[in-house]
């Protein structure tokens, strides 16, 4: 089998912010592509850099030295063929929760006919089960609900990348693995190139191709995970030896690289 | 017991409930009266306390009955409803004209932060001026005529209307343009899809505090040479001592201040339904 053609590139990136009047070093000489159809999950401590790398694919962080390329060419700034779930969600609180869903598809660069509109809309609205509240504003909603609206609203306007920051994190256990199950059906039949954050070793597992390690801050890669179960993935897959030993392989990493990270922290401290 | 009886019984049951909630909701509404009303009641019994304490000259403090008493003979005979229609008139004006300079301005400044730090000064400097010092200068400049009045009331409701603008503006979350433009929109929809929903909230704000500023400012306004408003009542009153009728312009003036608030108010929790609120 080739290798799929690379879409995402960093190219020997890092970042450094301005924090205090001196400079904080966030990622630090990374390098990795992200091959087509690709599912990627980044797992790695709190406040190690994963939203940063993420941002610059999305184009909103540019790097400080090294390129992120798309197709090869240098990302300048955001664009509709990379759907962006952010942590924070951003469901706009002036519009319904229909309204929010039809948002991408009213702008020009999607522009689609009502009647088009409305049947995607009323297809996520039940995928994602908020056809209850469909007229609700997002005030009255819970924050698993809310990010429910954001996925939908990132789904519907069928980008070719989805980048999404810890997407299922405000979810209890059954509407996460529903959410994970639906994310890699709309992948079987949409085929898209995706990079996830997620904290989960468990649900990095279950949903990617190759699962990335990333260091205590300053982000760099400890280890890249090929994951060798094939797609379509069933809730079974859980239950199986392989998987259960992959996980704790990786767990032990992660687990390694938030205890640097905490090691940090308290030396930080005590200086 | 027979199955009609217990249904029978159980319909009762319900109807009971439903009217004792209808009498509680009539008891909500009866309670929001009773608290709308209780302050004011209160603060008439206070004017009444310290009037009859004997602290303070009867001569100079008009009992609030005296008070309305003057207010109402005002109303019928003299010519007061005018005076009313022309202040609110000049209000009204003011603060349109006031507000929608100050959306473009408060616009800018809240979306440019550098031409923000670099107007900021000017703008504080101006506000501080009392626009009661304006008025010799507005004499000369706009005459004594319906314009110059109307150009201190412009003048107090822009300063205060921009102020709340750029505040406003500055803080809309970047979240939702990073949001909007993921999703493909350009600048402009940006703009009229995200920008602007979210500015109405604080130009309702703004629009809020302009009539505030220009009710409080309406009396200096009409310090020149105003034949008719309340402020030219309230000052015909004083050159002649009479007491009961400055108050009566006094309260009328914060009594058509409240009821616009109150009015604005309305129409912004009805245009803003979405908007989370500590309490509902
Ligand atoms: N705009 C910024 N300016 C200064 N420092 C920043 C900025 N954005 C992030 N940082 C810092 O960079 C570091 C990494 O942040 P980032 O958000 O990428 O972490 P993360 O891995 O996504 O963490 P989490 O898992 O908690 O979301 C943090 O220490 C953060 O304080
Ligand atoms: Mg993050």
């Amino acid at each position: 089998m080739n290798a799929p053609r690379e879409r995402i590139t960093f190219d020997a990136v890092s970042k450094e912010y301005d924090v205090n009047g001196g400079p904080l070093k966030v990622v630090d000489d990374v390098s990795f592509g992200v091959g087509d159809g690709e599912f990627v999950a980044l797992v790695g401590p709190s406040g190690c850099g994963k939203t940063t790398m993420l941002n610059m694919v999305a184009g909103f962080v540019a790097p400080s030295s090294g390129a992120v390329r798309l197709d090869g060419r240098p990302i300048s700034g955001p664009g509709p063929e990379r759907g962006v779930m952010f942590q924070e969600y951003g469901v706009f609180p002036w519009l319904t929760v229909q309204g929010n869903i039809e948002f991408g598809l009213k702008l020009r660069a999607n522009r689609t006919d009502a009647a088009e509109r409305r049947r995607i809309s009323e297809r996520y609205l039940s995928l994602m089960r908020l056809t209850d509240f469909r007229d609700a504003y997002p005030k009255t909603l819970s924050g698993g609900m809310r990010q429910r609206v954001a996925l939908a609203r990132a789904y519907a306007v069928r980008p070719e990348f989805l980048l999404m920051d810890e997407p299922f994190g405000a979810l209890d256990a059954q509407t996460r693995s529903a959410m994970q199950n639906l994310l890699l059906e709309v992948l079987q039949t949409e085929g898209k190139t995706v990079v996830m954050i997620t904290h989960s070793v468990d649900e990095a597992l279950y949903l990617a191709s190759r699962v990335v390690v990333i260091s205590a801050r300053p982000a760099r890669i400890r280890k890249i995970v090929d994951v060798p179960f094939s797609y379509p993935r069933h809730e079974e897959l859980h239950e199986t030896p392989d998987f259960a030993e992959m996980r704790s392989e990786i767990r032990d990493l992660v687990m390694q690289e938030y205890a640097a990270q905490e090691k940090q922290a308290r030396m930080r401290l005590a200086s | 017991m027979s199955d009609a009886a217990i249904s029978g019984r159980h319909l009762g049951a319900t109807k009971r409930t439903k009217a004792a909630q209808g009498a509680l909701m009539k008891s909500g509404i009866a309670r929001k009266v009773v608290y709308g009303a209780l302050p004011w009641l209160a603060i008439i019994l206070l004017w009444y306390a310290v009037r009859l304490s004997g602290l303070v000259k009867p001569t100079l403090v008009p009992t609030p009955w005296e008070v309305m008493t003057t207010w109402w003979n005002l109303v019928t005979e003299a010519g007061f409803l005018t005076d009313m229609y022309m202040s609110t008139q000049r209000v009204v004006l003011g603060v349109a004209l006031g507000i929608l300079a100050a959306v473009p301005v408060g616009f800018l400044l809240g979306w440019y932060q550098p031409v923000r730090r670099f107007i900021d000064p000017l703008i504080n400097f101006f506000r501080a001026l009392p626009p009661i010092a304006l008025i010799p200068l507005v004499i000369v400049y706009f005459g004594i005529g319906e314009t110059a009045k109307v150009v201190i009331l412009f003048y107090a409701s822009f300063f205060a209307g921009v102020i709340v603008m750029y505040e406003g503006i500055a803080q809309i979350s970047p979240i939702y343009l990073r949001v909007a433009r993921t999703l493909g929109a350009t600048d402009l929809e940006i703009f009229s899809k995200v920008v602007i929903p979210l500015a109405v909230p604080h130009v309702l704000t703004a629009l809020r505090v302009a009539l505030g500023v220009a009710w409080a400012t309406l009396v200096a306004s009409e310090l020149i040479a105003a034949q008719q408003g309340l402020g030219a009542v309230i000052q015909d009153a004083s050159a002649f001592f009479q007491l009961d009728t400055i108050y009566a312009g006094i309260i009328t003036i914060g009594v058509i201040a409240l009821i616009m608030d109150y009015l604005l108010r309305r129409a912004s929790r009805r245009l803003l339904s979405w908007q989370e609120r500590i309490n509902g």
